[in-house]
């Protein structure tokens, strides 16, 4: 079984550096048959899975190496420099084989590097930007790349006829398209890699990067009706034919799609299931898509379209089931597996380049071939961005264009094809062979290493990178609404109408059928981002220290404030205005118990009880005891009430929690702060009643309610209601233990 | 619509279409408010004629490409005074927190599964986050009344309007067809 994975593996039988078994054969009949062996070298066992293993080591040791060195990975991309280590390795293998071992085999490329780096790009694309550029992106995808493939393989021809191409490159029209279509297709891995680094604003890097997913579909066609009709010779191509081969476009493109959102919808359906059992949920994730690749693989229909539709498909309701670990897990595998094909692909171009065996140098073609790409892909942006900015909302100006046509890079997937080509068929698949790697080497090298100078020349607007914000979020939702009453207003159906009715279509069907119940219920974009930041405000609070001090000294024990970063996070604005709480973070838990529960509800309910807009009122009593003049910040203690109370309130409503009157249980006070309530006492000499109430998971929030405007306190007074029922009890405890060390 | 020429509330009820988006009342409102039809500080209209609604359509149209720096600013003021129009309900300039909570609470309003309460957290939440940008630190005496268009216009730097407030078949020129 061994053997027959060695060919998958591209690892020639003979075994680099294979030695034989050191246990003796039997020797001349007549002589005693050799003892036990001590040690036995078994290589041939573990050859297959052992040099995998450690061309993946080598990568990753690359990685680390590159990394080692600031200077240059910020002016190298790393796919040059992985390029360029794969050359050096091929030249070692070959000086010490005499023989070029490792290849990138067009079989394992397709079959297990390319599928990870599809699946990462799909499921973490962002949906709402894709789609809204889809027209751009299918505009380039399809029309410039046929554009591509027909120029550039007529141009060739062209020039072959002229003469400028050595006549031992026997290749006629139909060779030259081609070899036209698969060199023009912009490559996803290369792409991702040069971009990666380059950080050029959203809308650019997605027209790129969606181009090269979705002219797969182009290239796969093209490449196919092309290798069919060579074989069947020119004079035999028929004008059906040619109808077929159109047709067979949109059966591939849109079979591979259909393919994919088929799997996308298992996935979905099957990860609501999955609560028992939530250790198979990544596992789920992968299978199934690596499965929609396969299977459009074996359809002959478009496999990256399919990976990208079902990894766009699945992932709102897939993320909205699967637990939190899952997600995690399923992010850094999907990423981890990505980065190590990508490293590997780059070094395998590297090392199959040195095999001077496959291929056969004519310079005029190679030449030839450099620069049409180079001038036909500028072309064609030039072209299609002029058409399309007729109907975009946002023009695509002249930069964009630029960087869009020096970014049409080409890769691993135009030399797999290359090699895939046969020979017999094809007599000069060897020049094709050269030329492909030097198109390659040229783009990953030449135009990864420029396209940053580049980009900074031309001040390209680059990626901003907002901090996810509430308002934001808010106001993005009613431009939503907003756009979309008018265009029923007006009754135009535009396309905010028809994403609205995709929206609704969602949420009355689709949510319910592929959720689980608890997701669904509070399955809200708002919603996400509140609980999101109310996390993240949350755990950066606990990495800054817990403790926070108050400026002015005071008698507590706790860990020095350090500065904090600049930022608008509810913590820090805590921490810098020195309000010396902290939050009882179990509660972010989201692990459902009946303590929990109670908690969230008494805490919900005392919280409900104390808040009183800050806008309004004065905080007047300060938390601990000091003097009258000495103003603490008050009012920084509704901030971090308020923060408490998102945290409450996000957290009763994902537990589905209704209001039940139960008796708050004493939690252990390790951080309680008494001095507070008895500076409350001191400060007004209201009943406790009225006043803020103890929470006891050891946050002490004392606002109190004297107010200015007695007609506000209408307000609270409906909540104090409830808060006072069960509170009074411990309230008084408080105020008793609190007197005493108050004093 | 009214075959007398001016349109009236209740025929925008009319429209079923209208019935599933969750701010309908806010949005109706803002069709017939005085601010955006530029007839006065506040208050509503009783009907509107197709000149009213023209100028209310006029805040989404596109930013022309060929319009200078200080256009584009202009431009952008105006739709953004569209909006902020839309949250401050009793005109008084300010968008309060209970307005807030109000915009809120009628946004999630088509969940019915998450509670006024927790509508109000994040529009409490909102509300902070505005604070925090616009004032920044603030001394223990100050209280924070309301965002004012200033402040509205300072949340709103650097983020790109120009796709969120266009609808496309305004890119003909109609304002001018008026007269």
């Amino acid at each position: 079984m061994l053997r027959a994975a060695l060919p998958l593996l591209g690892l020639p039988l003979a075994g680099a550096g294979a030695t034989e078994e050191p246990t003796q054969e039997p020797g001349s009949p007549g002589e005693p048959p050799p003892g036990l062996a001590l040690f036995r070298w078994q290589w041939h066992e573990v050859e297959a899975p052992y040099l995998v293993a450690l061309w993946i080591l080598v990568a990753s040791l690359a990685k680390i190496v590159f990394h080692l060195s600031r200077k240059v990975t910020s002016l190298v991309p790393e796919s040059c420099l992985l390029i360029l280590l794969g050359l050096v390795l091929g030249g070692i293998v070959l000086a010490v084989a005499k023989k070029a071992e490792y290849q990138l085999e067009p079989g394992t490329f397709f079959l297990f590097l390319l599928p990870p780096i599809v699946l990462d790009s799909g499921y973490f694309m962002p949906s709402r930007l894709f789609f809204d550029n889809l027209g751009a992106i299918l505009t380039y995808a399809v029309v410039g790349t046929l554009w591509n493939a027909f120029t550039t393989g007529a141009a060739l021809w062209g020039l072959q006829q002229a003469g400028l191409v050595a006549p031992r490159v026997q290749a006629g029209l139909l060779d030259f398209l081609l070899f036209g279509s698969l060199i023009s297709a912009v490559d996803p891995v290369a792409v991702l890699a040069v971009f990666e680094e380059v950080h050029v604003n959203e809308t650019l890097f997605i027209i790129v990067f969606g181009e090269s997913l979705l002219n797969d579909a182009v290239t796969v066609v093209l490449y196919k009706v092309c290798n069919s009709f060579v074989e069947m010779g020119s004079a035999n191509v028929q004008a059906t034919d040619y109808l077929k081969g159109v047709a067979s476009l949109f059966v591939v493109s849109l079979g591979g799609a259909a393919v994919g959102l088929v799997f996308a919808f298992l996935l979905a359906l099957t990860t609501r299931f999955t609560k028992r059992v939530r250790i198979i949920e990544p596992l789920l994730v992968f299978l199934l898509a690596y499965a929609a690749y396969l299977t459009a693989e074996m359809a002959s229909l478009s496999a990256i379209l399919a990976v990208t539709m079902c990894g766009l498909g699945c992932k709102k309701y897939v993320e909205a089931n699967i637990s939190h670990k899952s997600r995690t897990a399923v992010k850094y595998t999907m990423k981890t597996l990505a980065s190590c094909a990508e490293t590997i692909i780059f070094m395998l171009l590297g090392i199959s380049a040195v095999d001077s065996s496959k291929w056969a140098w004519d310079s005029g073609l190679v030449l030839g071939t450099l620069f049409f790409i180079l001038f036909f892909r500028a072309l064609g942006v030039v072209l299609q961005t002029w058409v399309l900015n007729q109907f975009r909302l946002v023009p695509l100006d002249k930069i964009d264009q630029v960087v869009m046509s020096y970014g049409g890079l080409r890769g691993a997937v135009a030399f797999a094809l290359v090699i895939l080509l046969d020979r017999t068929k094809i007599p000069a698949k060897d020049y094709f062979v050269a030329t492909t790697i030097v198109v390659v080497f040229f783009t990953v090298i030449v135009q990864g290493l420029t396209i940053k100078p580049l980009v900074k020349w031309l001040k390209v607007k680059r990626s901003e990178h907002h901090k996810p914000t509430l308002n934001q979020e808010l106001h993005e939702h009613t431009f939503d609404h907003i756009l979309a009453a008018v265009e029923d207003v007006v009754g135009h159906h535009g396309y905010h109408y028809w994403r609205d009715r995709w929206e609704q279509f969602d949420k009355k069907y689709l949510s319910q059928l592929l959720m689980r119940r608890s997701a669904y219920r509070i399955r809200d974009q708002i919603w996400d981002v509140y609980y999101r930041l109310n996390i993240r405000d949350a755990i950066s609070f606990v990495d800054q220290g817990g403790h926070v001090l108050s400026s002015t000294g005071l008698t507590l024990p706790s860990m020095p404030s350090r500065n904090s970063v600049a930022e608008t996070s509810v913590t820090n604005l805590l921490r810098e205005s020195g309000s010396g709480a902290c939050l009882d973070l179990q509660v972010i838990d989201t692990v459902r118990s009946g303590r929990d529960r109670e908690d969230a509800v008494m805490h919900h309910l005392l919280c409900g009880g104390l808040y009183k807009p800050r806008y309004r009122y004065k905080a007047s009593c300060s938390r601990h005891f000091i003097s009258e003049d000495a103003q603490e910040r008050q009012d920084k203690e509704v901030f971090q009430q308020n923060m408490k109370r998102r945290l409450e309130s996000f957290k009763s409503t994902k537990h589905n929690i209704c209001f039940t009157k139960s008796k708050p249980r004493p939690r252990k006070a390790s951080r309680k702060k008494k001095d507070g309530m008895a500076n409350m006492e001191a400060t007004n000499g209201k009943p406790p009643r009225d006043l803020g109430f103890q929470d006891t998971a050891a946050v002490i929030l004392t606002v109190e309610s004297e107010e200015e405007e007695d007609s506000d306190s209408s307000e609270t007074e409906k909540e104090d209601d409830e808060g006072i029922i069960f509170v009074a009890r411990a309230t008084s405890e408080v105020l008793q233990e609190g007197k005493v060390s108050g004093e | 619509m009214a075959l007398c020429g001016t349109v009236s509330k209740e025929n925008f009820n009319n429209i079923p279409d209208l019935e599933l988006n969750p701010i309908r009342s806010k949005i109706v409102r803002a069709f017939f408010d005085n601010r955006n039809l530029r007839k006065g500080p506040g208050g509503l209209a009783d009907e509107i004629n197709f000149e009213d609604f023209l100028t209310i359509m006029s805040y989404f149209r596109p930013i022309d490409s060929t319009m200078d720096e200080e256009q584009v600013q202009l431009c952008r003021k105006e739709k953004l005074r569209f909006l902020f129009h839309m949250y401050d309900s009793d005109s008084d300039g300010r968008i309060t927190l209970e307005e807030y909570r109000n915009v809120v609470e009628e946004l999630l309003s088509g969940n019915p599964h998450i509670e006024k309460e927790s509508a109000r957290s994040i529009a409490d939440g909102a509300m902070m986050e505005a604070a925090s940008v616009c004032v920044g630190r603030m001394e223990p005496d100050q209280v924070y009344e309301g965002i004012t268009f200033d402040d509205f216009l300072k949340i709103w730097q650097g983020i790109d309007i120009e796709t969120k407030m266009h609808v496309r078949f305004l890119n003909v020129e109609t304002i001018a067809l008026c007269h």
